[in-house]
């Protein structure tokens, strides 16, 4: 084993001195390069899927059911489905995660208590989506009996994003400058009123954001639902959270196996669907977080 | 002096605390609970040492390693693309880069995260797998090295952002000496930033690994449904993310060995995935501490 490692740093070692040898050091245009290669990759898979899924894009597409035949069908109750999903996440996991990121970073004070909380929420946020929906099955499907609903599956994606939610909130937290905790408790404040009154509104914007990130992560998640009992087709759109469900990304997942080319555009039409949807609740997010370090660096 | 209110609320913050906790326990819990039904009928060694995964012919086996080495080939796969070029473009963004041009890049690469999996998945099969078939006309339409491709691309912004921290953190004083030693920026970058950073760096490796074990949505699209026992790239394979998945979405009862493998192969998934986790964890922990 050790042998091996000395062999691989050999390796690194002799790459070093090959690249030593070169008569100038290009890296700054090597990296640009490969910098500019993924970029343009990403930006290739828009060019693309716009393409391809642009023509789909009409009022029947959005007002639609599931079809046989690939022209008539939509994405109505599988958008409806998302809305679902998008709006209970954040009504589940804002609170949970907000809670359980001021108790960790303000309360916890054992640190062998502290030390496993972090080590824990480390790992949530390790484990494969995929068997998140397997607790999401036995946990709320069978054992809660919400059957293969929009409320069973929302809590388990909730579970899903609850590290991202967690995570943010503490480094919102710690961005608030001390001496603000420190004058609300000179003037007589107890602990939670100094957090609530004072750190937290500071705090919130950078809250916000992390729950927005966790949320366009939940929209566009599809093994856990399949995991839970997604359905390919429903002819109807959720009505109310007891409801059996599809979302988008499901949705997508049924399409793109599909072996009938057609069907393939109708996959690209709601990737194009998916994508706006993600990239705009991405880009809320990292605008909010921006304008919120300058008000808070200055 | 604590109103009354307070207690409440701090008690129900403890209790968020206990909860966290509580999910962990809770996944161990379902899937050792689910798991006893099949390893009460299957041997544990015959799991972990069989080499044919045939849970639904004639002649049922249930040896883990053709999903197990499904999930490493595919996983291997994308280390092979995204360690090389995650790397060399931390090295770039953190040593040569302007900082302007760094603002941009690095958010465009973060991108790369943001987009859903099944995107990805879709992308594998309708455009990387027919592209690969043009220059090596021997690929199936399901196969390994596409779907493994396609998620170095989706692992490579967590190689990039955690590994450009590391190298970034790496104290400037360090980096002066050097220089002022007459090092040249790359000698600077390779010989010194970079082990340096290492503990970082291979942190971020192992989560990219760990991930790219777990990612299920790509491989079930382009990867194909036929555990095989093989390393072969060009063949359909089947991870253990995407056997759970196929079972979920087929019509096998709901109880029985059968459909209780999910739970087995949901438990192996999560020992590596964890392990990895907690090593890559207490790699960045202790490079912190060495920084300190």
């Amino acid at each position: 084993m050790n042998r091996q490692f000395i062999k691989m740093f050999e390796a690194f070692d002799r790459f070093g001195d090959w690249y030593d040898r070169q008569k100038r050091d290009n890296f700054a245009i090597y990296g640009l390069v490969f910098t500019l290669f993924v970029v343009s990759i990403v930006l290739g898979l828009f060019v693309y899927v716009s393409i391809a899924g642009f023509p789909r894009l009409g009022s029947r597409f959005f007002s639609g059911y599931a079809s046989r035949i690939p022209e008539q069908a939509g994405i109505l109750p599988a958008l409806i489905g998302s809305l679902w999903v998008l709006v209970l996440v954040f009504i589940i996991s804002f609170p949970l995660g907000l809670a359980a990121g001021i108790q960790l970073e303000k309360y916890v004070t054992n640190t062998r208590w502290a030390r496993l909380l972090e080590v824990n929420i480390t790992n949530l946020a390790g484990i494969p989506s995929v068997i998140y929906g397997l607790l999401g099955l036995q946990f709320f499907v069978r054992g809660m009996a919400l059957g293969e609903s929009v409320l069973g599956a929302s809590l388990t994606l909730s579970l899903m994003v609850l590290p991202l939610v967690i995570v943010s909130t503490r480094e919102a937290l710690r961005m608030v400058p001390n001496s603000v905790s420190e004058a609300a408790y000179a003037l007589g404040a107890t602990k939670w009123q100094t957090i609530w009154y004072h750190a937290l509104p500071i705090a919130f914007p950078g809250v916000v954001s992390g729950v927005l990130l966790a949320i366009s992560r939940a929209i566009g998640e599809a093994a856990p639902l399949l995991v839970i009992g997604a359905v390919a087709f429903v002819p109807f759109s959720p009505a109310s959270i007891f409801d059996y469900f599809t979302v988008l990304p499901v949705q997508i997942f049924f399409w793109a196996t599909k072996p009938q080319a057609s069907f393939l555009i109708n996959a690209s039409a709601a990737i194009l669907v998916l994508l706006s949807l993600t990239l705009l609740l991405n880009l809320l997010a990292v605008r909010i977080r921006e304008r919120w370090h300058k008000r808070i660096e200055s | 002096m604590k109103r009354p209110a307070e207690k409440l609320i701090e008690a129900l913050l403890q209790l968020s605390g206990w909860l966290t906790l509580g999910i962990t326990f809770s996944v161990i819990g379902v899937l050792l609970v689910n798991a006893w039904g099949f390893f009460s009928s299957i041997p544990l060694l015959d799991f972990l040492l069989g080499t044919r995964w045939t849970p639904f012919s004639e002649q049922q086996a249930f040896g883990m390693w053709p999903l197990l080495l499904g999930t490493l080939l595919t996983a291997l796969l994308a280390m092979a693309l995204a360690l090389p070029l995650g790397l060399l473009i931390s090295i770039y963004l953190s040593e040569y880069a302007n900082s302007s041009w760094r603002q941009v890049a690095r958010p465009a690469l973060d991108l790369l995260s943001a987009i859903p999996t099944v995107v990805y998945g879709f992308l594998a099969l309708v455009f990387v797998t027919p592209a690969l078939q043009f220059f090596f006309p021997g690929i199936e339409r399901f196969n390994a090295l596409s779907p493994g491709l396609v998620m170095g691309f989706m692992i490579l912004p967590i190689i990039t952002s955690i590994s450009e921290d590391a190298m970034r953190s790496v104290p400037a004083n360090l980096r002066e000496a050097a220089f002022a030693m007459g090092a040249s920026r790359w000698q600077v970058a390779w010989r010194v930033v970079l082990p340096a950073a290492f503990n970082g760096v291979t942190a971020a490796v192992i989560l990219a690994f760990s991930r790219a074990l777990g990612e299920t949505m790509i491989v079930s699209i382009a990867a194909g449904q036929q555990p095989s026992f093989t390393l072969n790239p060009t063949v359909a394979i089947q991870t253990a993310s995407s056997y759970i998945i196929q079972i979920s979405l087929g019509d096998v009862s709901r109880s029985g060995t059968e459909y209780n493998t999910i739970f087995a192969v949901g438990i192996g998934l999560f020992v590596l995935t964890f392990a990895l986790n907690n090593l890559s964890y207490w790699l960045r922990n202790r490079f912190k501490q060495i920084q300190a």
